[in-house]
């Protein structure tokens, strides 16, 4: 509404932001570059999450929103550039350190183990957890939160509806405990209507004290859902902005994701 | 009727060995996409110890516990020497050094023990035959094919029932998954290769009860009945692996009984081509392979 769009630019860190004078920075990326042989998928990428926030990185097909979500999480090795997780320094830790110090990935297309019931998908996210009586519980909340999965926890993980298979993703992920949970295009494969239901769960687990990272496509509909969003092109960051301020410039967001939504 | 029932009882017997050579190979192939050519070599290692241990006129229960630690410390070395830093080459560079593995080991065994077949005599008590309805049956094939049937229902107790177990199910489909839930990929792929490591160890056991002597190069032979196993069942298949393994020793049993004399010798030779002939009419085998190549 005429309020200029604070624009980040390649190589410069994003603003602290909108969360309160008091949250705490719990994931800093500073200028990430990696790469896939001789193509650069991520090219100076810099973001932040404050804690309690839900922020998206949104972009088109190929823009490499998931090479940030696997260079943060260490499923592929940065060629330059730091990630912080609550002040510290994790750049290129191992996924199995990474789920250690608290950082969930819900990776694109779920990758859960069809041939394992429901009940041992979700007992292998605790298998490393060393509290059994707390894992426990949090396999009882997850009951609690998602019934189709208590209902179906002796089915095998294959025979999932696409709705249900991303509750179960989701559960799994969230019984590693961890203190941020990121997401690779959760809604992806979803009638829209489940799509909706998916981040409604977001809210729902932020109110519940977790902080969120999700990457998507699906620009117009996240936007309802989120406090923050950076838009990425070509493994660039393009725009930073609150969600609302996004919001309000749809034909520019249009442009940057370059994709009529 | 007495002859085919004696048959049924190799065929099974036979089956056993080649069954759990199969599973050990299965194990690792199904997590790392590895065909452990070196596989055998566990299993002459393991021999070799109890030839040792004989040697040093320790009883046979020394002889089998110490066999048995020899093949699952070897398999652990294995993996850690030879197969973890190269753990992202592709799989057929971790062939090739598995191949390298089987061509150190049987020459170092040759080298450094004897070129010549070894006996271990096998305690008395395994010579015992019972007379069952007029059939004559050796403790020892029993023997097998109880310890046999023991070890596939411990291996599935494990897999179903344990935590690590789960993990290795897990890591068979998609490895990095099972990453993301913290669980460790050494941990995982030290416990298959330790747990193939002691199916060798059991399968040599028995197989030497049966043949009461090592040679350097027994492992060879035997790697290729696990492998060919393997691939009639379904490469990554776990329980398809011990269905080729079983099959393949009732074809060899079958072979060796109703061939005539002069032809015995053709016995494997006619095993193989019958099972390229498998191959060939029906690659898909005979229960649905894990897919190797993960998207």
């Amino acid at each position: 509404m005429g309020r200029p769009i604070p624009v980040a630019q390649t190589g410069a860190q994003g603003p602290a932001t909108s969360a309160g004078p008091c949250a705490t920075t719990m994931l800093r990326v500073d200028r990430l570059v990696t790469r896939y042989g001789a193509i650069e998928a991520v090219r100076g990428v810099s973001l932040t999450v404050d804690e309690g926030e839900i922020v998206a990185v949104l972009g088109p097909n190929g823009a490499g929103k998931s090479t940030i979500l696997a260079s943060i999480m260490g499923l592929v090795r940065p060629a330059s550039g730091t990630v912080h997780f609550l002040g510290k320094d994790v750049t290129g830790m191992e996924p199995e350190a990474m789920v250690r110090m608290g950082v969930g990935l819900v990776p694109e297309g779920r990758r859960l183990f069809k041939e394992l019931t429901v009940n041992d998908n979700l007992r292998l996210g605790a298998a490393t957890r060393k509290d059994k009586e707390a894992a426990k519980n949090d396999l009882e909340t997850m009951f609690a939160m998602f019934p189709i999965l208590k209902e179906r926890r002796n089915q095998l993980a294959g025979l999932l509806s696409g709705g249900e298979a991303q509750q179960l993703a989701i559960a799994r992920t969230m019984m590693t405990a961890p203190r941020l949970l990121c997401l690779d295009e959760p809604s992806l494969g979803l009638a829209p209507l489940l799509v909706s239901a998916v981040f409604e769960m977001l809210l729902d687990l932020r109110s519940r004290g977790y902080t969120i990272l999700l990457v998507e496509q699906n620009a117009l509909q996240v936007l309802e859902f989120v406090d923050r969003a950076y838009v990425i092109r070509s493994g660039e960051i393009k725009m930073e902005a609150s969600a609302e301020a996004m919001q309000d410039e749809k034909k520019l967001l249009h442009a940057y994701l370059g994709v009529g939504d | 009727m007495n002859t085919l029932l004696q048959q049924i009882l190799n065929g099974l017997t036979l089956g056993s060995t080649y069954a759990l050579l199969a599973l050990g190979i299965a194990m690792v192939f199904s997590i790392l996409h590895l065909v452990n050519f070196a596989h055998g070599e566990l299993i002459a290692l393991c021999a070799y110890a109890m030839l040792g241990l004989r040697y040093l006129n320790a009883p046979w229960i020394v002889w089998v516990i110490g066999g048995l630690a020899a093949a699952v410390v070897a398999a652990l070395a294995m993996e850690r020497l030879a197969f973890r830093p190269i753990r992202h080459a592709s799989p057929v560079s971790m062939m090739v050094a598995s191949l390298g593995l089987l061509i150190l080991i049987s020459f170092s065994l040759e080298a450094f023990v004897s070129p010549r077949a070894r006996a271990i005599p096998q305690p008395e008590w395994m010579n015992r035959v019972f007379l069952v309805g007029g059939l004559q049956v050796g403790l020892k094939y029993v023997l097998i094919i109880v310890v046999t049937g023991l070890s596939l229902l411990g291996v599935l107790l494990l897999l179903r029932r344990t935590i690590i177990g789960t993990a290795m199910r897990a890591a068979a489909e998609d490895f990095d998954a099972v990453r993301l839930m913290g669980v460790r990929a050494d941990r995982v792929i030290a416990t298959s290769f330790a747990l193939s490591g002691l199916l060798a160890g059991i399968a040599a056991v028995l197989i030497l009860s049966i043949r009461g002597s090592v040679t350097p190069h027994m492992g060879f032979s035997l790697v290729l009945y696990g492998f060919i196993g393997n691939v009639i069942g379904g490469l990554g298949n776990l329980w398809g692996a011990v269905l080729g393994g079983f099959l393949l020793g009732f074809a060899e049993t079958i072979f060796r009984a109703f061939l005539p004399s002069n032809m015995s010798g053709f016995t494997n030779g006619l095993l193989f081509v019958i099972v390229a002939v498998i191959l060939v009419l029906r690659p898909q085998v005979l229960m649905a392979p894990k897919s190797a190549a993960r998207v």
